[in-house]
């Protein structure tokens, strides 16, 4: 009996250990000569560094592909414009990360998140004063827009999966029209419907206009949770005599428990770094206030924004601190919305 | 022996009285989005109709925007330079978006080793929920100085072209330099449509040019950009209406100025959201009514930008 010998599968489109290795290499050479060429020549900064690195890795490509056919130099000289370019789309994010980071991290003190601006001017030292009020009130804020948006975002959610009326492509239609509906018009029409009808500028005001530009995307991402509900399980309530409102309440919403949970905090990371509505409806204040239909209150976007506005050195520190305080509730939004979003799918 | 083949039964829904407390309760709940974005139009019409027909076309024509202090001295409230200002920004700003975005999606969909793929995709995903004002804070603080040396560059090179003159030398807080960190704030929201349309693509075609000696950039061409376009247009046209938008981001960076200017890398230009920030504060009753005209006319100038926009996505994603 002759052995057999059982293929192994190979991966031929798999780069070599070492042709990695090389091209690594490659690289690292040309970037090193694109800085000597940028420390020795007019061109200057990093972007300058990066125009000639990709002018040599232009003439290095050339120079490999002496034995390639027209049509295969063409497409590895495309395939580095594309990187390049794409390249070019990723470096905004990555400097806006880093940034936030070092600037804000150099004055993150304790009294950052302890302490308000009451008996705090914004050019003093960076161990007084805080945002604790702009914290405080961004959160009261998001929290009202929640209460107010999600049951209307969910309801439409279910219309459009559930229901499935006449007006189904309407109501989609219009949902995704007002996701593009600006900022400021939010903040404009709460204005002129309830800030200016009232004592000015509060908190619930704020909320109101976060939930308009909230409710489309929780409208939206509920209907794609609901979406991801197998049609057996509507079926079965059916079957078991249950009536569509029993069905919708005690199986399918159920089902999409964490589904939902993801929609909110979702919802919520998206309005938590808006500025401009609030600039009309909240206001701003330096202490720490609770009242949420009694007088103007802070919140960190018109914290950072405010600080900007005056524009000294440590108005400036501070507002980078306040960048990073904001951008980490939005990052930790997000994977929290990531985390618990991924439960379903198992 | 002829059996009668069966007659399709009629069926009728009844709802029971629970279900159509339900279904009223839930369609009332889905209306609201209706209802809101039509008391949004309907209130800022209302608050600035005495704007309109005051001046008429005037009010998007003229020049001037003016709040007298005295009384006798007439206000003049035209916002025809923060419309163009705002044209020409985000036109800026997409010419910078639409080409990196295609270039991004591409490869994030068809260059990108799987592990790298699905680290831009999530970076991608966190990119998008960046809230402007950091993008604000981050052009006038980090990006103005490069953006201020490409606009030097452009400017002593191509001076000759119209736009690209200037009078003085000042290049930061110019439309141009605008425009680059609107791009910024655009292009995540472009690449992952881009990149939602390019993954549709059938496999099937792509394996074919492949079969038949195409290269990569072989099969792109032929199969996987035009497959796409619609996509894209579409994409690019929420990325306008996100870009005609914008407040604070624009604000931080631009030198607002009451002039026509079509001199990009001057240190002036316009935009009326910006126009709202700035002038809402000290407002009178008579120009916060203008302001919200000013609102009503950027509302619906998104609103038509974002109908369109969206009436092409999803009719591409649909099918």
């Amino acid at each position: 009996m002759s052995d057999v010998t059982i293929p192994q599968p190979t991966r031929p489109w798999q780069r070599k250990r070492r042709e990695q290795v090389r091209s690594g290499a490659t690289f690292v050479a040309m970037a090193i000569l694109a800085f000597a060429v940028v420390l020795f020549t007019g061109f200057a900064g990093f972007d300058g560094w990066a125009i000639v690195l990709f002018m040599i890795s232009a003439i290095v490509l050339f120079i490999k592909g002496r034995k390639l056919s027209k049509k295969e130099r063409k497409n590895a000289l495309i395939q580095l414009l594309i990187a390049s370019a794409a390249t070019l789309a990723f470096l905004p994010w990555l400097s806006i990360f880093a940034s936030v980071a070092m600037k804000g991290l150099a004055g993150l003190r304790i009294n950052f998140i302890t302490s308000d601006m009451r008996t705090t001017v914004p050019d003093d030292e960076m161990n007084m004063g805080g945002a604790l009020h702009a914290i405080v009130g961004s959160f009261m804020m998001v929290i009202i827009a929640s209460i107010i948006t999600l049951p209307l975002g969910i309801l439409s959610g279910v219309y459009l999966t559930e229901i499935k009326g006449r007006f189904t492509f309407l109501v989609r239609f219009v949902i995704q029209s007002m996701s593009g509906v600006p900022s400021i018009v939010a903040g404009l029409f709460v204005f002129t419907t309830y800030v200016s009808a009232t004592h000015g500028p509060t908190a619930f005001g704020g909320a109101l206009a976060l939930g308009i530009l909230m409710l489309p995307t929780v409208a939206r991402t509920s209907e794609e949770v609901l979406k991801l509900v197998p049609e057996e399980l509507r079926s079965a309530g059916y079957a078991l005599g249950a009536r569509q409102w029993r069905t919708t309440l005690m199986v399918v919403l159920p089902t999409v428990r964490s589904g939902l949970t993801t929609v909110a905090v979702l919802g919520v990371a998206r309005v938590i770094g808006e500025t401009a509505p609030l600039l009309l409806t909240a206001g701003s204040s330096t202490a720490l206030r609770f009242n949420p239909v009694n007088g103007p209150i802070a919140s960190l976007p018109i914290y950072v924004f405010g600080l900007l506005q005056i524009g000294t050195e440590y108005a400036v520190n501070r507002a980078w601190t306040g960048a990073l305080v904001l951008m980490i509730f939005v990052f930790g939004l997000f994977i929290t919305a990531r985390k618990i979003g991924g439960k379903d799918k198992r | 022996m002829t059996i009668a083949p069966p007659v399709k039964r009629e069926m009728h829904v009844v709802h029971s009285r629970g279900d159509k407390v339900f279904r009223g309760i839930v369609t009332a709940g889905a209306m609201t989005s209706l209802i809101i974005l039509g008391l949004i139009g309907a209130f800022l019409f209302g608050r600035g109709a005495q704007v309109f027909s005051q001046y008429g076309l005037k009010f998007i024509t003229g020049t001037n925007w003016s709040a007298s202090t005295e009384p006798g001295i007439p206000n003049e409230f035209g916002m025809g330079p923060m419309l163009v200002g705002t044209v020409i920004v985000s036109v800026i700003a997409l010419t910078f978006t639409v080409p990196m975005s295609i270039a991004g999606a591409l490869y994030i969909e068809f260059y990108a080793q799987p592990r790298v793929k699905k680290l831009l995709t999530a970076l991608l995903d966190l990119a998008a929920a960046i809230p402007s004002l950091i993008f604000g804070l981050w052009g006038i603080q980090v990006f103005t100085n490069i953006g201020q040396r490409w606009a030097s560059l452009l400017g002593n090179r191509l001076g000759f072209i119209p736009i690209f003159n200037t009078i003085s030398d000042n290049y930061g807080r110019s439309p141009f330099v605008a425009g680059c960190v609107l791009a910024s704030l655009v292009v995540p929201i472009t690449t992952s449509v881009a990149r939602e349309v390019y993954s549709r693509t059938p496999r099937e075609l792509i394996d074919t040019c492949y079969a038949l000696g195409g290269t990569k950039w072989g099969a792109i061409k032929t199969v996987v950009l035009p497959f796409g376009k619609s996509g894209v247009v579409g994409g690019a046209m929420l990325g306008l209406g996100r870009a005609l938008g914008e407040t604070v981001a624009v604000y931080l960076v631009l030198n607002l100025n009451f002039r026509y200017t079509f001199k990009i890398l001057e240190s002036e230009g316009g935009n009326v959201a910006s126009l709202i920030a700035t002038r809402f504060g000290e407002a009178s009753t008579e120009e916060l009514s203008a302001l919200i005209a000013a609102g009503f006319v950027l509302f619906l100038m998104t609103l038509g930008v974002n109908m369109i926009a969206s009436a092409i996505v999803t009719k591409t994603t649909r099918s």
